[in-house]
């Protein structure tokens, strides 16, 4: 086996040795190991795209019989690795109109997988504890009465808005800036840090402000209550620095590698049509973020409980 | 651990005391000068905004056309790509080998190697610390990573050895290749990432080459040294026996230098497993990328899953090379003639695995610590955040070192006029080192003006300042404490050793849980990070205090204090000095990190950068931080460096 190994890779060595070497065309060296078929998925952080990613290792595994491997990435880069075949799909994109741009229109190494069937929103929220002492909260023209009591050591004499990871999508600078309000956006670096840090206010029942999104776990565990901000009208984001409306609904999308997408048998065929709801999502994420089952777990046991919804992916 | 060894003679404290104004005196002199004109055409306290280049325009175009040209253009072609294909390549041979071999195969070889090398004691640490990677259910990573480090070690090596070698034999070689490479130690592993990444894309090639660019350096510099150190005399009898220079480097001078070269492995070895679990960020899979992705879901449990195989590794590969570093007892005869046997009886046991079709680790035989661990966090958070009884929870000791340390720092360092800033520098500077030094240290600081991220920089400074205040005040007095004991010092080795290689990501959310959000827990992080490297050469620099001076003053009737007082710590000194610099170098490279725990700052910019695929700010940012790391270095560094162990 050894012997054979090194003699193949010796002869790939041979062969490529000269001429072009086009490294978009490359692979992960982890994929395909022992003749097993590989499909490599990209895990954003946050633990909704681990649900997707979780439930769709296990029907490849167990159903399809292939080996996942899987690779965190942040959203932009992820395109990037899409587009170069590191990674064959992406299940959950909250929009990136110059990536999509870039690599499916023109360069087309990347293909459309679909909706994922679920729709995301960004927004700012309070906790609903909050919210129901002070219902006037819930107006962006009213959060300034509020800034003193949300005030924290890192965001000096104003009210704190945090902000998660710095791949998020995000206007928010430029939403307190146009919004003339009295707060000052903290990031927290990531989202992991957000939620250990929204989860100790909620314990001492403080106020916040967060940047949130839905779907997303956290609401089971901490309720919050969205502020509304100026509506949102298409178009009204187009120049990031002059942005003064919320966030629109997005119906999250699928993305799959060009080569991938054609060649890739039955594991495109079923990524392809893999689509379910928020509630399901919701459902093994929550497994995952707070029962803290490991995503294989959580994935078992959801596929268990709901066949009728995955046979169709496989047909 | 590397040695610290020969300390600069001490200089009389009288002359230096005269050469220290007299330097003083000439930096007046230069700012009586110079600062009423820097001020006369750039009023404010700010970095003038006439002095900045605004490199967004041209980096993002350059970033735009990579992208756009990765899979067309004859460089990337012909060059890159086959760099790229070649790394692909190696890792999948290595990782296909490992897999191939089994889990039994991995442990007995390994086992065998640490036996021959090592002995007898280590080959079983060697099983044990394998067995537990594959009790964790962390096989398959613990795999990838090796195959990454394999590859990784082996390029850094090469390339190190050769630059080494060059170094060694040519004056004029050594003296362009120092600087360079002292330089490339002291920077921050976050801030190599985003070159790579600007060529290669995410993925294996881009991490195996920030790797091998991490830790290629000791190598090098270890190589020179050990040439450079052979015995004059041996090298002159080889020559009079008519030896030629060829025959002279390979019979005497690499034999002579065998221990520097080992040492070089070592270090290369544990750069180069740091590398890899930060380059997870970028892609590199594995090990790294458990911890990074359990850290994205809050679960400390299993991040300390794969964290603990990460540690297991590097603990396991630091004694095994360490070992045959430093030679041991039996005679290399018998060594050599052990190898056959071990080596068919590791082939056999491989071969046992393979047949029984036990070749992947049975998910059976694993067990899940992640619950207990993240039971035991929550307990902790529960208890200590906030509202403890007189003392006040951490949260809010981080809120009051945020407001009465952090802030006040920060503003008062932007509030300084910039000139001063660079003054103070210099100052700092020329008085420890030389005046090349301070030039650097004054150049590096001005180069993060001139990038227009003076602010942010600032803001990092005082995160690092505050940090490494901290951090040598608990390190000194523990290292004291250490010195003095001979129980303790035992005691603290093994947690000195693992907090040493645990990989600086696993810190970030248990900080996070005790200290909330912000610059707070980032530097929390940083202390815990750097104060095992302060504590360990405090305690060796006064562990190596002379025992004569001791001795006599013991018998003088001084007290264990005054002892102390007078006589340990002013002869430790450089040790001391040498603990200032390691600490400010630690804490930097985790105040960076601090970024994804809401450090902001530089640290930010860069994760920023990773992130959104926004090259120019992270460039921008990681040039500022590479200035900042210089800058500290020089300002903390004595005169002569040491050979000395990395980040």
């Amino acid at each position: 086996m050894r012997v054979r190994t090194t003699a193949a890779v010796a002869s790939l060595v041979l062969l490529t040795g000269c001429g072009a070497a086009d490294m978009t065309k490359q692979a992960s060296p982890f994929a395909n190991a022992q003749g097993a078929k590989t499909v490599t998925l990209s895990v954003q952080s946050w633990v909704g795209a681990q649900a997707n990613v979780a439930v769709a290792q296990y029907l490849l595994e167990h159903e399809l019989g292939y080996r996942v491997d899987t690779v965190q990435v942040d959203e932009v880069p992820a395109w990037d690795a899409l587009s170069q075949g590191r990674v064959d799909a992406i299940l959950e994109d909250w929009g990136h109109p110059e990536q999509e741009q870039r690599y499916v229109d023109d360069k087309k190494t990347i293909t459309r997988g679909g909706e994922l069937g679920v729709t995301g929103h960004i927004g700012w929220y309070v906790p609903t504890y909050f919210a129901e002492q002070h219902p006037d909260v819930t107006s962006w023209k009213n959060l300034d009465k509020y800034a003193d009591l949300m005030r924290t050591a890192e965001s000096g004499g104003k009210g704190q808005l945090m902000d998660g990871s710095p791949s998020y999508v995000t206007n928010d600078k430029a939403l307190v800036t146009n919004l003339d309000l009295d707060y000052q956006v903290v990031f927290a670096g990531s989202e992991a840090a957000q939620i250990t840090q929204i989860k100790q206010f909620a314990k001492e029942k403080k106020p916040f402000l967060t940047y949130w999104y839905a779907p997303q776990w956290l609401f089971k565990k901490v309720p919050m209550t969205e502020v509304k901000l100026p509506a949102y009208r298409e178009g009204c984001d187009a120049d990031p620095a002059k942005v003064a409306c919320a966030y629109p609904h997005t119906p999250l999308e699928k993305y799959l590698n060009s080569d991938f997408a054609r060649s890739g048998g039955k594991a495109a065929a079923f990524l392809k049509k893999f689509r379910w709801t928020t509630e399901d999502q919701n459902e093994v994420s929550l497994m995952i973020a707070d029962q803290k089952l490991t995503p294989e777990q959580a994935a078992k046991k959801w596929v268990e409980g709901h066949e009728s919804t995955w046979r169709t992916w496989l047909s | 651990m590397a040695a610290i060894t020969a300390f600069s003679p001490r200089t009389v404290p009288a002359v230096l005391r005269h050469r220290a104004v007299h330097k003083l005196a000439l930096l007046v002199l230069a700012a009586a000068v110079l600062v009423p004109l820097a001020t006369a055409r750039w009023t404010g306290g700010a970095w003038p905004e006439a002095l900045t280049v605004d490199l967004t325009s041209p980096l993002t175009k350059a970033s735009t056309w990579i992208v756009d040209n990765r899979d067309t253009h004859p460089l990337f072609l012909y060059f890159f790509g086959h760099v790229s294909n070649a790394i692909v390549l190696s890792v999948r041979a290595v990782y296909l080998v490992l897999l191939a071999a089994g889990w039994a195969g991995v442990t007995a070889l390994s086992a065998l190697v640490a036996w021959r090398v090592a002995g007898l004691r280590l080959a079983l640490g060697t099983v044990a610390a394998f067995l537990t990677c594959g009790l964790l259910g962390m096989w398959v990573p613990t795999m990838q990573t090796l195959a990454l480090m394999v590859v990784a070690v082996a390029a850094s090596v090469v390339v190190g050895a050769l630059l080494g070698l060059a170094g060694g034999l040519s004056d004029r070689l050594n003296k362009a290749l120092r600087p360079v490479l002292d330089t490339m130690q002291v920077l921050p592993a976050y801030a190599y990432l985003l070159p790579v990444v600007l060529v290669f894309g995410m993925g294996v090639p881009a991490a195996v080459l920030a790797t091998v660019v991490y830790a290629a350096p000791p190598m090098a510099r270890l190589t020179a040294l050990g040439l450079r150190g052979a015995d004059h005399e041996v090298l002159e009898a080889v020559r009079s026996l008519g030896a030629t220079a060829r025959q002279r480097l390979l019979t005497a001078r690499i034999p002579l230098a065998r221990k520097e070269l080992l040492l070089g492995l070592n270090q290369t070895i544990m750069m180069a497993l740091s590398m890899a679990v930060i380059a997870s960020v970028i892609g590199a899979g594995g090990l790294g990328d458990r911890v990074y992705q359990a850290l994205a879901s809050v679960d400390v449990g299993a991040a300390l899953a794969a964290g603990i195989p990460i540690v297991l590794l590097a603990v396991v590969l630091d004694r095994v090379t360490g070992a045959a570093g430093s030679g041991s007892t039996s005679s290399s005869e018998t060594r050599r003639s052990g190898w056959p046997y071990a080596l068919v009886a590791a082939l056999a046991i491989a071969v046992a695995a393979r047949l029984m079709g036990r070749l992947d680790w049975p998910d059976a035989w694993t067990v899940g610590i992640a619950e207990p661990v993240n039971r035991a966090v929550d307990w902790m958070t529960d208890h200590l955040y906030s509202g403890v009884p007189v003392i006040g929870g951490t949260a809010d000791w981080a809120a009051h070192f945020t407001t009465w340390v952090l802030n006040p720092l920060r503003d008062g360092l932007t509030w300084l006029p910039w000139w001063s800033v660079l003054l103070v520098v210099a100052a700092l500077a020329w008085l420890i080192g030389t005046w090349q030094t301070a030039l650097t240290a004054v150049l590096s600081m001005a180069a993060i003006g001139v990038l227009g991220v003076w602010t942010p920089a600032l803001d990092t400074l005082s995160q690092v300042l505050a940090a490494v205040a901290v951090t040598l005040v608990i390190g000194f007095a523990t290292g004291i404490a250490a010195a003095r004991s001979d129980r303790l010092e035992r005691a603290l080795r093994p947690v000195l050793d693992v907090f040493q290689t645990m990989p600086q990501f696993v810190y970030l959310i248990p900080v996070v849980a005790l200290f909330g959000v912000g610059r707070a827990p980032a530097v929390a992080a940083a202390v815990v990070y750097a104060l095992p490297a302060v504590v360990r050469i405090t305690t060796q620099g006064l562990r190596q205090v002379d025992p004569a001076a001791m001795e006599s003053s013991s018998s003088l009737g001084a007290t264990s204090w005054q002892q102390l007082r007078q006589v340990q710590l002013p002869l430790a000194r450089p040790a001391l000095l040498l603990a200032v610099n390691q600490g400010v170098v630690l804490v930097l490279a985790v105040v960076i990190i601090g970024g994804l725990v809401g450090g902001g700052a530089l640290g930010y910019d860069v994760v920023f950068g990773l992130a959104q695929g926004d090259l120019a700010t992270g460039l921008v940012a990681g040039a500022a931080i590479v200035c900042l790391g210089l800058m500290l270095d020089r300002v903390t560094q004595p005169t002569e460096r040491r050979t000395k162990k990395g980040a």
